[in-house]
């Protein structure tokens, strides 16, 4: 039963205030060389579909009500994989007046992918770590929904 | 009629149709140069939605959406017990519907596109399959499958025309390019997911069902055009199948207006040709 969130996670990608390489190399393990799609990882536009939210770049003042909006919009159980140096911590972006830092400002950020710009066979790994953490968070949703049963 | 066929395929169809959109998934990275995921692959895709937090937009789209999956099953069911063929054709109508209202009842510009863009696709499929059916009654002077399906003349060459615009309007039903409008599959975009945009968890997971049950069904429609001989069927079935995925291979999407203009001209010129002779060659004999 509980094997399942493990072997089909569905990925959105979101990229803030970045150079845009760390996106393109998102876009390069989802595209037919790296073959995501081993793995049953599909890309989705749509957060609703979504278990994992990849993120690149660093958080702005302006797209912190966007990342909020598409988190919230994905239901449970999900992960944040926030891509590359300025999703960590802002990156070469980290001093401007509008970067607020990495994503892990705004959001519980589960798996931190390095790089810059990340590699996509890391990102990857990336991804299929996230899964493990899904599966974990799907237990935790369990055993609470039986505690509330019980009581 | 024989129910048992009909319940037997309440049982099968969801395991068929599935491997089938497996195997689907895997030609389909194959001819992308791609190995493609595991053979059961959609049912992972159906067991993880079932494991989702139950997001609701509306509540009335739950309901909406179990009904698209009730009457799809029992359209199914119909066909497969050998009923009208008349009633199968507006029975799967009738589903599509539900799943209309299930897009309608969320209050989301993206699902509501994707509703107006369904309602679009079966107004390009109706006629393509009203004249298979009439096509059919023609030569075997009956609509219930179960008659249709017993003859021994071989329908696909006296009904070339109705089978080649079958062969059309079939990737609108699969959700697959050219015709992918409302909503498509795998993990292309349209408009972000269409008509499917606001269902999220198990809900998402009902659709999928769905359209397990339908593409079963959409086979069954191909099988009727070769049920002389039942092996050749399967073969047809199978290689028709393989040619809707090179079709969708191959094609980027067409805007509506292309999508539901080819369709009917191919059903007017196809199918109403095929009839029109046919039916002179009869009143001749």
């Amino acid at each position: 039963m509980m094997a399942h969130m493990k072997k089909s996670p569905w990925v959105i990608h979101y990229d803030g205030s970045s150079c845009n390489g760390c996106d393109i190399e998102v876009l390069a393990s989802l595209a037919p060389h790296y073959d995501i799609e081993r793995f049953g990882i599909i890309h989705t536009g749509n957060p609703k579909h979504a278990d994992i939210l990849l993120i690149t770049g660093s958080i702005n003042e302006q797209n912190i009500e966007v990342v909020k909006n598409i988190y919230s919009q994905m239901p449970k159980p999900r992960a944040v994989v926030a891509i590359g140096i300025c999703a960590l911590s802002g990156g070469v972006f980290r001093e401007c007046y509008n970067v607020q830092g990495g994503v892990d400002k705004v959001l519980p950020v589960d798996v931190h992918v390095p790089g810059c710009a990340a590699r996509p066979e890391s990102i990857i790994d990336g991804i299929v770590k996230a899964t493990a953490i899904l599966e974990e968070k799907k237990k935790k949703m369990s055993e609470e929904k039986a505690k509330k049963e019980v009581e | 009629m024989n129910l048992l066929y009909g319940l037997a395929y309440i049982l099968a169809a969801p395991a068929l149709g599935g491997l089938t959109v497996g195997l689907d998934r895997i030609i389909t990275a194959r001819m992308q140069g791609r190995v493609g995921p595991p053979l059961l692959q959609p049912f992972y895709d159906v067991a993880k939605l079932f494991e989702k937090e139950k997001a609701v937009v509306a509540r009335s789209q739950n309901l909406f959406v179990l009904a698209y999956v009730v009457f799809m099953a029992f359209t199914g069911m119909l066909f497969f017990s050998g009923g009208d063929f008349l009633l199968v054709i507006f029975a799967l109508t009738l589903s599509h519907i539900f799943l209309v209202l299930g897009a309608y009842s969320a209050n989301s510009p993206y699902s509501f596109i994707g509703a107006e863009r369904e309602l679009i696709q079966i107004m390009a499929f109706e006629p393509m399959i009203l004249l298979a059916a009439s096509g059919m009654y023609l030569v075997t002077k009956s609509f219930y499958i179960s008659d249709i399906v017993r003859t021994q003349v071989p329908l696909v060459l006296l009904l070339p025309g109705l089978f080649l615009g079958l062969l059309y309007v079939l990737p609108i039903k699969l959700r697959k390019s050219p015709f992918d409008l409302s909503t498509s599959h795998h993990a292309h975009q349209e408009i972000v997911k269409g008509i499917t945009t606001e269902f999220s968890g198990s809900t998402l997971g009902r659709v999928e069902i769905a359209h397990w049950y339908e593409t079963v069904l959409l086979l069954g429609f191909v099988y009727l055009f070769f049920s002389f001989n039942p092996l050749l069927a399967l073969i047809a079935v199978a290689l028709t199948y393989v040619l809707e995925l090179f079709i969708d291979n191959n094609y980027t999407r067409f805007k509506w207006a292309l999508a539901l203009k080819s369709a009917w001209l191919v059903a007017l010129v196809l199918g109403m040709g095929n009839i029109a002779l046919l039916w002179y060659y009869m009143k001749g004999l």
